[in-house]
């Protein structure tokens, strides 16, 4: 460990001096302090979550019991998965249509495009409530039906964050690989297929999992957009934590913690932790 | 390489071009479109609503009680965004500086929060701030450390401990949302410090100006357009925030985005709703115009 540095610390070695490392240690305390207690606590046998009375799993039982509970978490992944693979498809068209051609008003299509992502969300929210109750849209319809209206919301939110990643990774695209590839035979269709997307790939990583991630994240959107009956894993814990602080709360978020967390990994393992990070 | 016209191969840019801009009018324009007629409508009974084109509901909006939430929101978001550059600052110099070893390490500590989900988080944070939490818990330690030290030295030891409310307040909310967008700061300023040219710090050093001079007149003037992004991407989210205000806040803690809800469910004022987030989104537009209108003040490198 280079706590107690050896060697002598060079002038730009910021993040060797001692009052750096207390400040980034805090930082982190800061940030990760209230998931590891909510997470310790899940496994507290005690139905207030405050005194440690013990180590028990009933929570997660209880948790996985609840149907409603379980019901909310398959539909936000249905939903997130649903969402992420039309966002892909249309975050890296609109991006390639960006990067690639010069068309009249490209700037004011350029600015909507990214609008989702400045729009409060709050607005957006009100926007489809107001819009799915203009065209009448059906709340009564089966599984995966219903969660239409909602899926509909999260890709226009999603797919913009797409079309950002996707376009600083083309910003780096040798266009001599696609003119010899012409040269050499390949279609439009095998270029975009051989030659581009094995460049973009990355960025189609990264641009997934910050899909994935947004759409499994929302509340607000989906607070004013679902029906009566559909309901998802935010909106779910969202009224568990409005009425009581339970620990199948806790059990529920550790879950999902857990997921995020592996699909980190499996994201860093495609792609490197570099990779990841410089996307960003 | 220049961009190709998109005459020169039309079908090749209909087939990228028509599905974005078809999603991007039908499930984004249209919506805000029909926010925007809603905001000049009146109510007519329960369900009923007359779009009139009037002003009534801009006019309300600008009653003194919505000017003060408006400006708390503004004060709130700004004061969050100045606490997260002051405290994330440091963090994005330690990750730009930090061995190559580390530094993808420190750079996951940062975004894993950013990628957990907001109501968890928030959530976590209601556990440790309530009157029951750790963080009352430790307080109440070091006053009782406090107050033993003070009959140490003779002094009338302090009075017993309350709990104090760290919760359902406006600190609350400032806190919540500190910790929330924390990361949005840390990564726009990573980014800028990253492609700062060393060489000049070192000058700076070897010319004979201390650290804390160097950061402030070499580091903070050249990283200044990430700080400024990073300062956007806080204050914008932070301005707009609905849950942390809604489940950490108290009574006279709300920010706009809980009236507008308000005026969805509760209250059930869809016009004015409408109006309220317009006003919303065209504070958003003229932050934006601000910051863009310094981005053409000419770069001195």
């Amino acid at each position: 460990m280079a706590l107690f540095a050896r060697a002598p610390i060079a002038p730009l070695e910021y993040s060797r001096t001692l009052w750096m490392r207390l400040w980034v240690g805090a930082v982190m305390v800061f940030l990760y302090a209230p998931l590891v207690v909510l997470m310790i606590f899940s496994f507290n046998d005690s139905k207030r979550n405050v005194v440690w009375r013990g180590f028990t799993t009933k929570y997660y039982e209880k948790a996985l019991g609840n149907d409603q509970l379980v019901e909310a978490l398959i539909n936000s992944l249905t939903i997130a998965a649903l969402a992420t693979l039309a966002s892909l498809v249309l975050g890296t068209l609109a991006a390639v249509m960006l990067w690639r051609f010069r068309f009249p008003w490209k700037g004011a299509i350029d600015g909507t495009i990214s609008l989702p992502i400045i729009v409060p969300e709050i607005c957006l929210g009100v926007a489809f409530l107001m819009f799915f109750a203009a065209v009448g849209w059906p709340t009564d319809l089966i599984w995966p039906f219903n969660l239409g209206a909602i899926t509909i919301a999260h890709i226009t939110f999603c797919f913009p964050f797409v079309t950002m990643v996707v376009r600083s990774r083309l910003a780096t695209f040798n266009r001599e690989q696609e003119e010899a590839a012409k040269d050499l035979g390949a279609s439009e269709a095998q270029v975009f297929r051989d030659v581009l997307i094995p460049h973009i790939k990355p960025a189609l990583v990264a641009g997934a999992l910050l899909a994935f991630t947004l759409s499994l994240d929302d509340f607000v959107i989906t607070y004013f957009t679902s029906g009566p009956d559909t309901i998802t894993f935010p909106v779910k814990v969202y009224s568990m934590v409005r009425f009581s602080v339970t620990p199948e709360v806790n059990a529920a978020s550790t879950l999902l913690i857990i997921l995020t967390v592996v699909l980190t990994f499996i994201a860093l393992k495609a792609q490197g932790v570099k990779a990841i990070a410089e996307t960003h | 390489m220049a961009e190709q016209d998109w005459k020169t191969s039309k079908r090749t840019f209909a087939a990228v071009s028509l599905p974005t801009l078809f999603w991007v009018v039908l499930f984004f324009l249209v919506p805000m479109a029909i926010v925007w007629l809603y905001s000049f409508g009146e109510n007519r009974g329960l369900t009923e609503i007359e779009f009139s084109g009037t002003l009534d509901n801009y006019k309300r909006a600008t009653e003194w009680l919505y000017l003060t939430i408006f400006g708390k929101s503004f004060a709130v978001a700004a004061l969050v965004t100045l606490i997260c550059l002051i405290v994330g600052f440091p963090v994005a110099m330690a990750i730009t500086f930090a061995s190559e070893k580390w530094r993808p390490w420190l750079l996951l500590g940062i975004m894993l929060p950013f990628w957990t989900n907001l109501l968890i988080r928030t959530y976590a944070l209601m556990m440790l701030l309530g009157t029951q939490g750790f963080a009352n818990k430790g307080l109440g330690a070091l006053w009782e450390g406090t107050s033993w030290i003070k009959t140490l030295v003779g002094l009338q030891p302090l009075p017993t401990w309350e709990p104090v409310q760290l919760l359902f307040n406006n600190f609350a909310v400032v806190f919540g949302l500190v910790y929330v967008h924390l990361p949005f700061m840390v990564l726009p300023l990573y980014a800028a410090l990253d492609r700062l040219d060393r060489s000049l710090i070192e000058a700076s050093l070897d010319l004979g100006a201390g650290h804390f001079r160097t950061i402030m007149r070499i580091v903070v003037p050249l990283a200044a357009p990430g700080i400024i992004a990073g300062v956007m991407i806080t204050l914008i989210p932070a301005l707009g925030a609905y849950l942390t205000p809604d489940l950490m806040g108290g009574t006279d803690s709300q920010m706009i985005a809980n009236v507008i809800e308000r005026q969805f469910k509760k209250a059930n004022d869809w016009p004015f709703g409408a109006a309220l987030s317009f006003l919303l989104i065209y504070a958003m537009f003229i932050l934006i115009a601000i910051q863009s209108m310094r981005k053409k003040v000419p770069e001195v490198r």
